[in-house]
């Protein structure tokens, strides 16, 4: 098996209404010194041996993240 | 005129939409998303609702439903389809329409009557002279509309920008989009016309019984292509 961790984010610049909001919120409990916060999508994928790097690519341009709004990283998970 | 209304796992306003098309004296069917059949159909309404719980994102999963691949030829074909609602999200997501609806900019579902103003468009349909004005509800969490500057740019030339949100009297005020859409965009189509996506649930004022028949110019100026 293998197992990965994929990070989905809205794209630099697209509105994060639920980010936004988040951090208002850290700052009005007086965390002062939050600049950013953006809220983004997390997913474990365990596939077989057989599924290669490249077709978890593929799952993400077509199903898990949609490129005209959001990017995303893969990290393989070491056994 | 017969209209084929897609029904996917959540969705929830079929219903409403067969009854109104019905109520206009045209044909209506409800279409499974697992058939892949669209002969008979004249037109094809992705309606509104919450196909596959909206998980992932609106309208991710139900793109790939059995019956969006035959969705995606007969638009390709020039064959008229609309999306409303959750349809509009299925639609941009299935790249027939560019762009992408957001959650809203307030964060909260919004469940209310809005003021449309019509944009010189090749929309087929709806057939209004520029700047005529709507009344129609709303009830999305995500229709807040992005795209990049390159896809707005094309938008605007190839007149692909159908309605604008826009206040009671017509006039289009930077914060006229009670969900933050840019440009106040609230409905747009493919360069041909006949694929055409938006935000507000014309299918819900057809019948007189929610206050107003305004909805009906979304249905008519498409079938009198028919006729």
């Amino acid at each position: 098996m293998k197992n990965y961790k994929i990070v989905v984010t809205g794209k630099n610049g697209i509105f994060d209404p639920a980010g936004e909001t988040s951090k208002n919120a850290l700052r009005n409990l007086g965390y002062d010194g939050v600049e950013s916060l953006r809220i983004g999508k997390y997913v474990e994928l365990e596939t077989q041996d057989d599924v290669t790097g490249a077709q978890v690519e593929e799952m993400c341009e077509k199903l898990l993240a949609n490129p005209v709004i959001e990017d995303y990283r893969i990290e393989v998970v070491q056994p | 005129m017969r209209f084929g209304v897609v029904r996917f796992p959540g969705t929830n306003c079929e219903q409403d939409a067969v009854h109104a098309l019905r109520t206009m004296g045209f044909g209506a069917e409800y279409v499974w998303h697992q058939d892949s059949d669209l002969s008979g159909f004249d037109a094809v309404v992705l309606p509104g609702g919450f196909s596959y719980g909206d998980y992932l994102r609106s309208g991710a999963i139900a793109r790939f439903s059995p019956v969006m691949s035959e969705v995606v030829r007969f638009a390709e074909r020039g064959n008229p389809v609309i999306g409303i609602c959750n349809g509009f999200q299925v639609l941009t997501e299935a790249h027939l329409l560019p762009g992408a609806l957001i959650r809203n900019k307030n964060l909260k579902f919004l469940c209310q009557t809005v003021h449309l103003s019509v944009q010189d468009s090749v929309c087929q349909w709806l057939d209004a002279p520029k700047g005529t004005t709507f009344a129609i509800p709303i009830s999305h969490h995500d229709g807040n509309y992005v795209c990049s500057p390159e896809d707005y740019q094309a938008l605007c030339e190839g007149s692909q920008i159908v309605l604008r949100y826009c206040e009671p009297d017509g006039h289009i005020a930077p914060d006229s989009a009670p969900n933050g859409s840019f440009e106040n965009i609230a409905g747009i189509c493919n360069a041909t016309g006949n694929v055409f996506g938006l935000m507000p649930h014309p299918e819900r004022v057809v019948d007189g019984v929610s206050g107003s028949t305004q909805g009906r110019a979304f249905f008519e100026a498409i079938a009198q292509r028919f006729n």
